[in-house]
């Protein structure tokens, strides 16, 4: 059987910033803002559908962030995850990639011997593309970014199609491995019926009183979280002490007005248009 | 002070990719002040037939390390190699190009070497940095968009070194003048391990149509408004007359009326021609985060209220279907 870890990510909707999420000053509320399952982590979970629909194998999502997130862990099972985990810990707040990837790599440690850690390519509110090669980098992983298809997998090895920029690579690797993915590689399934029934009452264990959580445990609605002693990290390590990168400065952005020069949508200003690129950009001999 | 900039091969042209020229000039503004080196550090089959335009862009040295193992992308080996050199020459800054491949390996190299990288930076400078009431010295400076673009941020890197920065291809820009700047390779002293290549290339499908946005002032875009493939192919037409090359937005190419590899934005390419003609593009921010350092925008639509209207130079509020024809008899009328 293959273990597989997807590493998925909470993340505001940045795509979506409607006028409501703008303040006065032109700046953005984030806190208006919905959250959601990051794009690129659920192409990650599908492929990890996929090669289980293919193959034996058992499909843990595991996510680091506040409580809330477990929102984006019961997504995962309604699609058919087996099992999530959540990492929370205050002492995990403002980590650069570096940091959250420790914390990352101490958990697919705790699940123990993992074969594939699938994870989106990054992540839209960073758009970084760096804490899955940095997992990698911590637990010893060969490493395919870019993936954008997935053609074969065995017991034995996984050969995937990488998205170079000049070429399309079809590679083949071994186990352990861990993969980016790409929006290009497939299209997430919706939520299956019977997964919500079962999962939809599914929390972390501080969120159901010590009468409900027994029934929780029978019928499997309890959420493993984890924090930083529970998975001996160091606490240097994690968070903003053992992030390298610290933000100096934020400015938010506001479209500055140019100096616009109107030309009228009839033949006159369109034949002004043409001419004026003319001269200004096609040099006549 | 000393500055590595991890300098990249173009598989197709067998020349050194756009960025790397760009982030050898830009690392040499960097080091002017203290008078430092620029070393550039490569890995793959066989250098790039112009390694002399690295020196002419500002690189002071060359270390390299070539293998024919070592052709394509191998992750775990090519960190190995760049790790081991970064060691030895103990470098205050390292500059990857945002590139597929770049951005594969520079975050195994800083986690490796405990360090900090900041991805796609817009803007880079060296000033002292004051951290927490205490003087860091000369440090770099890394300015990037963050949240969907929507902010900058300027991030540095206090107490680890070296500092890393990852930068898009057409974001810095070359010398205006060539550098006068002797050839000096120097062949990488680094073991390697044949364990460390752990990807077996099965095969490699060239893109076909690999538009290259680097090298034309004209381009000519369009976006969900263009409406059809039949109305985008005026954009090529218009683009063709004027010498120039077509771009578009995501939305563009969403709905089919145009190829992946001409997107531009901040999941496609960053482009800074001379013009950029944007038809039916609404402006949104990752569309802008590709192209508004474009020295002339002109903005083509229908909604005088579009994003694009706030950063255009010249406009024409109107309907496309009409408009494009009307451009395209103006432009061919003294063929
Ligand atoms: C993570 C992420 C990354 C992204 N990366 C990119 C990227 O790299 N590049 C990119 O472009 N987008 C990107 N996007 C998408 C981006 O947010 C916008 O959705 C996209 O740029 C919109 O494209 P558009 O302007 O063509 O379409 P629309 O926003 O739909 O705009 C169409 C415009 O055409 C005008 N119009 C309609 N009909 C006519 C007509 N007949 N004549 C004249 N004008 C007309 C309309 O007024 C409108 O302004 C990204 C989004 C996300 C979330």
């Amino acid at each position: 059987m293959k273990k597989i870890v997807v590493l998925a990510k909470q993340v505001p909707d940045t795509a979506n910033i409607t006028g409501k999420a703008m303040k006065d000053d032109g700046t953005i509320n984030r806190a208006v803002l919905p959250a959601i399952f990051n794009p690129e982590d659920l192409n990650a979970l599908e492929m990890a559908l996929e090669i289980k629909d293919k193959i034996d194998a058992e499909v843990h999502v595991i996510t680091m962030g506040p409580p809330r997130a477990i929102d984006i862990l019961k997504h995962a099972l309604y699609m058919g995850a087996d099992k999530a985990a959540l990492i929370t810990d205050r002492k995990f707040a403002a980590a650069d990639t570096l940091a959250t990837s420790y914390s990352l790599s101490g958990a697919i440690e705790k699940i123990g011997d993992v074969d594939l850690v699938l994870a989106g390519r990054q992540a839209i509110d960073g758009d970084t593309a760096q804490v899955g090669p940095q997992v990698a980098d911590k637990i010893g992983f060969n490493q395919i970014t870019y993936v954008s298809k997935l053609q074969e997998i065995t017991d034995d090895y996984i050969i995937v199609q990488r998205d170079g920029e000049t070429q399309t690579e079809v590679i083949k690797s071994k186990f352990p491995v861990l993969l980016t993915v790409t929006d290009e590689a497939n299209n997430p399934r919706y939520s299956n019926c019977l997964n919500m029934l079962k999962f939809f009452k599914s929390n972390i264990p501080s969120a159901f009183s010590d009468d409900e959580r027994k029934i929780a445990e029978e019928n499997g609605w309890v959420i493993p979280s984890y924090d930083l002693e529970s998975l001996e990290l160091d606490a240097e390590k994690c968070g903003l002490n053992g992030s390298p990168t610290k933000v100096h400065k934020i400015k938010s952005i506001t479209l500055t007005g140019g100096n616009l020069e109107m030309y009228d949508n009839q033949h006159t200003g369109i034949h002004k248009l043409i001419d004026d690129i003319k001269k200004d950009y096609i040099e006549v001999d | 002070m000393q500055t590595i900039v991890y300098i990249e091969k173009n598989p197709i042209t067998n020349k050194s990719r756009f960025v790397s020229l760009e982030l050898a000039y830009k690392a040499y503004t960097l080091m002017q002040p203290s008078k430092g080196e620029v070393v550039g550090v490569f890995v793959g089959d066989s250098l790039p037939e112009d390694t002399d335009d690295l020196f002419k862009n500002g690189l002071d040295r060359l270390i390299y390390y070539t293998d024919d193992n070592l052709k394509n992308l191998q992750s775990i080996a090519y960190k190995n190699i760049i790790e081991q050199i970064i060691k030895s020459e103990e470098p205050d800054i390292v500059l990857f190009g945002a590139t597929h491949n770049g951005r594969d390996i520079a975050p195994l190299i800083a986690s490796s070497l405990r360090t900090g990288l900041t991805a796609d930076c817009t803007q880079l400078y060296i000033d002292d940095l004051i951290y927490r009431k205490e003087n860091k010295g000369q440090s770099l400076f890394q300015v990037r968009p963050a949240f969907g673009g929507n902010i900058l941020a300027t991030i540095v890197t206090p107490d680890n070194r070296p500092m890393m920065a990852s930068v898009r291809e057409g974001v810095m820009t070359l010398p205006e003048k060539k550098l006068n700047k002797p050839v000096k390779l120097e062949k990488a002293n680094v073991d390697f391990n044949k364990e460390w290549i752990k990807n077996d290339f099965l095969s490699i499908i060239p893109k076909i149509k690999h538009v290259n946005f680097d090298t034309s002032d004209i381009i000519v875009a369009g976006g969900a408004g263009v409406g059809s493939k039949e109305t985008f192919n005026l954009l090529h037409q218009i683009a063709k007359s004027l010498g120039g090359e077509v771009g578009s937005s995501r939305a563009a190419v969403d709905f089919g009326f145009s190829e992946k590899v001409r997107q531009i934005g901040q999941t496609g390419s960053i482009v800074r021609p001379k013009l950029y003609i944007a038809c039916g593009i609404s402006g949104q921010i990752q569309h802008r985060a590709g192209m508004e350092e474009s020295k002339k925008i002109i903005a083509i639509n229908n909604d005088k209220d579009a994003p694009i209207f706030g950063i255009a130079h010249k406009g024409i509020i109107g309907d496309l279907n009409e408009i494009l024809p009307v451009m395209l008899h103006y432009l061919r009328e003294e063929e």
